[in-house]
């Protein structure tokens, strides 16, 4: 190659002149093309996190429950009684926008994979979803396959998919957010490793065979979407679920019959991840025959091998004795299982193909990104968001209408048409059906439980990074407290603009600090997560999006709550954290006033919102509630419809309580008070006979200069707010229960 | 008493009845769709699931498999044998239950709680039911349109072998039909998922009820 030639063949490979001389100084000697593709996909942001990697070290990883932190396939947590749970998040962003399909589909596939690398059985999986708005019909396109996609894929492997959340915005159009979520569960003596040990040891790979799909996924992941980016369409990779579970299967008996060393998937970058992160990790060396590589279409080079992306792949570290085991395991199942390789003491990937040494690179400079540390400057546009003009906003003069408007409105509907295309169900572990603020799961065999929820932030990360970054902790802490389960830990998914503008730089610098703030605060440590970045169009960035998935723990499963009310007569009381009630980046004023980018919410209080919400859990763990919801998105109003709709029982707030919340705390206005929105608010409902014990729980909050109110009585069939709302909870449902693919 | 729970490459329900057959006080057994032994069981769950990926047709490749042969023998001599789900689908494959499953009519998969009517419970399968009790069962399928020409329909009404009904139809089966069975009425086919309602943690285990029939029919 001369020297032009070179540079246009590493410039089309993703990597920088810097990088490539990097390179040349670690190898000491021009690499050849396939050692240069190598670099490219491990070098890329998708696997190297060389812009992310020195802001992550700001997450706090350890606490007393965490087994594993970040550096492995998943994070992994004691519950008790000897069961861990091994979860993570992860994005397929650009594979979604190009084909929504494949691209959801292989998402689920692939987390699905890192929970079983751990050894863990996936049994329950989260998505995160973010699309422009409805009105156009590329957005519609992308939510509808995008959704069919996960169902299609998640149905039939087996899992159930419990949870989730929607959002559209006209920020995400052109570049939706597809993060998905899995949590797997262990025997805490099981855990596994991706450590590749023992010289002479063999290398096996297991499940489908290989092919030329997904080629240079990870480098085209780390690039900004364009119009060629629909012609790369061929680098998106296309799923098999039935391979899949039967991967699942196959390798949690080749776990039962510990014939394992260690066990990694095959996700981005292929066998050349796979292979040169389990050697970097080991302090050893693997060498890969290509040629033995079963492959499903003819012609393929030893470098294409190395890099595919051909999804339901698994790489096994074996001893050679129990290689005949192992292989008439993956024959039982009716998948691919062979020899490909070997562990060698030299410290290097080394490609073999026909008996040919045609690459080695030591593996810890594959697994060694260079990193960039960039200056932190606050953007401008941050000074120049305009501020909301509160005496110019027009007070609706149909309330009905609002509350209306809003539960039907995209980002407040119910999410039944989605969850529903889902088998939620599966496995029969599911306590808490979707639907509620997070997932309720059964450990089968003992009393214990876990929850799980994904949130995530776009707007409001916008208008303040690191205020939305601490937000999208205390929601998900929120979610998980308010079905009683106890928070343990994080797993982050980042999906940012480009990390290479100062402005992109900035919004992830200050939401991992907003996010590691919080996680301290609420003992939360983060224990796995992925980074998307280069969420561009040509619209430009999308909202700076951090997505925090976060489990939680039960030692009496049966001690929940849920959102629904459950009985008529039950009293009503809302308990608050004392943050201040404001409009500003509200539901209510993008819905009813078609404004959003102004001003930027009340900031949260995390000490008091953490108070609150470990009272709320306590309640529920004396079995003194049953029912609890987190009030967010479109205030307190909404938040008690939803409540009254989900339970099919009505409610009449106070007319004292109404007067009151309009007039008291210097509200004044009656949408202020019904759709305002406020950080760390709950609405509880219990029968009355029991109204004692909690005045007595939330006692503790008067030292702390926090409130609750008793609002009102459940009972009827109709939603009534004074003299202002008064509508019949079947027209209520009508609106609410509207189809979103319609 | 024994019941065999069909395994087939893709079925993910299988563990789900297995553990559902515990409860009722049976003896789960594992029947690997490879293994042309039915193991002495003396009822058979064919379960739910994406057998073979649901690939050319849900159940289409299953119906081969090497357990299936025993399976029709064993359903022949008069054996109870219920399919669930994707079960159904394998047995209308392998010609044990008349009509097919179709896509759904809302082109979508479906997974929620519906109510209905147990029409006939002169079957292995819901002699343990009143008749026209009524239960709220969850089912989760892409392909649970119920067919049949018209003829086989009248047939089915005429000879009561309508054993489940839909009182809200959630997929567009012909005369809101939920489950068959065949001529000997020891075959029986449902949608519905009767093994994710068999326990109260979950919220009901009316399912228990319907699988505790086999146990009525054998006399235990």
């Amino acid at each position: 190659m001369d020297e032009l030639s070179i540079k246009d063949t590493y410039t089309a490979l993703g990597l920088s002149d810097f990088e490539y001389d990097r390179i040349l100084e670690l190898m000491e000697r021009p690499p050849n093309f396939l050692e240069l593709s190598l670099f490219s996909v491990m070098w890329s942001e998708h696997c190297g996190y060389k812009n992310s990697r020195p802001l992550l070290s700001r997450f706090p990883n350890d606490g007393e429950r965490v087994l594993q932190g970040p550096g492995e396939n998943a994070g992994v947590v004691e519950v008790g009684d000897g069961w861990a749970l091994a979860f993570k998040v992860e994005s397929h962003n650009h594979p979604s926008a190009v084909e929504p399909y494949e691209g959801a589909a292989t998402g689920v596939g692939g987390i699905i994979r890192d929970i079983l690398a751990m050894g863990a059985r996936p049994v329950a999986v989260l998505d995160s979803l973010r699309f422009g708005p409805l009105d156009e019909e590329r957005n519609r396109y992308l939510f509808r396959e995008v959704v069919r996609g996960i169902g299609g894929y998640g149905n039939a492997v087996g899992v159930p998919t419990v949870g989730g959340e929607v959002e559209f915005d006209r920020a995400y159009s052109g570049n939706p957010l597809v993060n998905a979520m899995c949590v797997g569960l262990i025997r805490t003596e099981d855990l596994m490793s991706a450590k590749a040990t023992g010289e002479g040891n063999l290398v096996v790979l297991i499940g489908s065979k290989t092919g030329r799909d997904g080629i240079h996924g990870a480098t085209f992941a780390s690039d900004e979407l364009s119009e060629e980016s629909e012609s790369r369409r061929s680098n998106v990779q296309v799923g098999d679920p039935f391979a899949e579970k039967m991967a699942i299967e196959c390798c949690l008996k080749l776990l039962e019959e510990n014939l394992l060393v260690s066990l990694q998937d095959l996700g981005a970058a292929g066998i050349t991840s796979s292979a040169s992160e389990m050697a970097a990790k080991g302090g050893v060396g693997i060498e890969i025959e290509t040629d033995k590589v079963p492959l499903r279409e003819s012609g393929m080079e030893p470098w294409e091998i190395m890099i595919s992306e051909s999804q339901e792949r698994m790489l096994a570290i074996v001893e050679p004795e129990d290689v005949e085991k192992v292989l008439s395991f993956t024959e039982r199942y009716g998948l691919v299982g062979v020899v490909v390789g070997r562990v060698a003491d030299h410290g290097e990937l080394r490609v073999i193909h026909d008996g040919e040494e045609v690459g080695s690179v030591p593996a810890d400079h594959l697994a060694d990104a260079p990193t960039y540390e960039r200056e932190v400057v606050r953007p401008k546009y941050l000074d120049e968001i305009p501020k909301l003009n509160f005496d110019k906003l027009p007070q609706p003069e149909d309330f009905n209408e609002v509350l209306l408007k809003l539960l039907g409105s995209p980002n407040l509907r119910s999410r039944r048409s989605i969850f529903e295309q889902y088998d939620h169900e599966v496995q029969t572990n599911t306590v808490v059906r979707p639907g509620a603020d997070a997932a309720v799961m059964r450990i089968k065999g003992t009393k214990r439980g876990f929850a799980a929820t994904i949130d995530g932030r776009g707007r409001h990360c916008y208008l303040d990074p690191r205020g939305g970054g601490a937000a999208v902790v205390a929601e998900a802490y929120r979610n998980l407290s308010c079905v009683g389960a106890e928070p343990v830990a994080v797993t982050d998914c980042l999906n940012f603009g480009s990390p290479e503008k100062p402005d992109g730089h900035f919004q992830l610098a200050e939401c991992i600090e907003g996010m590691a703030e919080a996680c301290e605060v609420f003992g939360t440590p983060v224990v796995s997560g992925n980074v998307s970045l280069f969420n561009e169009t040509d619209r430009g960035a999308i909202f700076p999006t951090p997505v925090v998935g976060m489990v939680g723990i039960f030692e009496d499963v049966s001690r929940h709550a849920t959102p629904g009310f459950k009985r008529e007569g039950d009293m009503v009381a809302v308990v608050r954290s004392g943050s201040e009630i404001s409009l500003a980046g509200s539901e209510y004023l993008s819905v009813v006033h078609g404004e959003s980018s102004v001003d930027s919410p009340s900031a949260t209080n995390l000490a008091a919102e953490k108070k609150v919400s470990d009272i709320i859990r306590d309640m529920i763990r004396a079995g003194l509630i049953d029912t609890a919801h987190d009030i967010s998105g479109g205030g307190e109003v909404v938040a008690v419809a939803e409540m009254a709709l989900a339970g099919g029982v009505g409610f009449e707030y106070d007319e004292d309580e109404v007067g009151r919340m309009i007039g008291g705390m210097g509200h004044v206005r009656a949408d202020l008070a019904f759709f305002g929105e406020e950080s760390g608010v709950f609405a509880i409902a219990f029968p009355e006979e029991k109204w004692d014990d909690v005045q007595e729980s939330l006692s503790e909050l008067g030292s702390h200069g926090l409130g609750y109110d008793n609002i009102g009585y459940t009972g009827g069939k109709r939603f009534k707010v004074g003299d202002f709302i008064d509508i019949s909870l079947p027209k209520l449902k009508e609106a609410y229960e509207r189809d979103l693919f319609e | 008493m024994k019941i065999g729970v069909a395994i087939f490459p893709g079925s993910n329900c299988d563990t789900d009845a297995l553990h559902a057959v515990e409860l009722i006080g049976a003896t789960p057994v594992e029947l690997w769709h490879a293994d042309a032994d039915l193991k002495n069981v003396d009822a058979i769950i064919v379960p739910g699931g994406f057998s073979y990926g649901d690939y050319l047709r849900p159940g289409a490749i299953a119906r081969f498999d090497a357990v299936m042969g025993e399976v029709e023998r064993f359903a022949r001599e008069g054996g109870p044998v219920l399919g669930v789900c994707n079960g159904f689908q394998v047995l209308t494959e392998a010609h044990l239950l008349p009509g097919a499953l179709l896509q759904n009519m809302s082109m979508r998969y479906v997974c929620r709680k519906v109510p209905v009517r147990v029409e006939a419970t002169d079957t292995p399968w819901t002699a343990n039911c009143g008749a026209g009790e009524e239960f709220s069962l969850p089912v989760a399928h892409n392909e649970g349109n119920y067919f049949a020409d018209a003829d086989t329909l009248a047939r089915l009404e005429d000879e009561g072998r309508v054993v489940l009904r839909y009182l809200e139809n959630p997929n567009g089966s012909a005369n809101d039909i939920a489950g068959v069975c065949n001529e000997g009425r020891n075959v029986v086919g449902i949608m519905p998922h009767p093994e994710r309602v068999s326990d109260n943690a979950l919220g009901s285990d009316e399912g228990l009820k319907i699988l505790r029939s086999v146990l009525v029919g054998a006399g235990v």
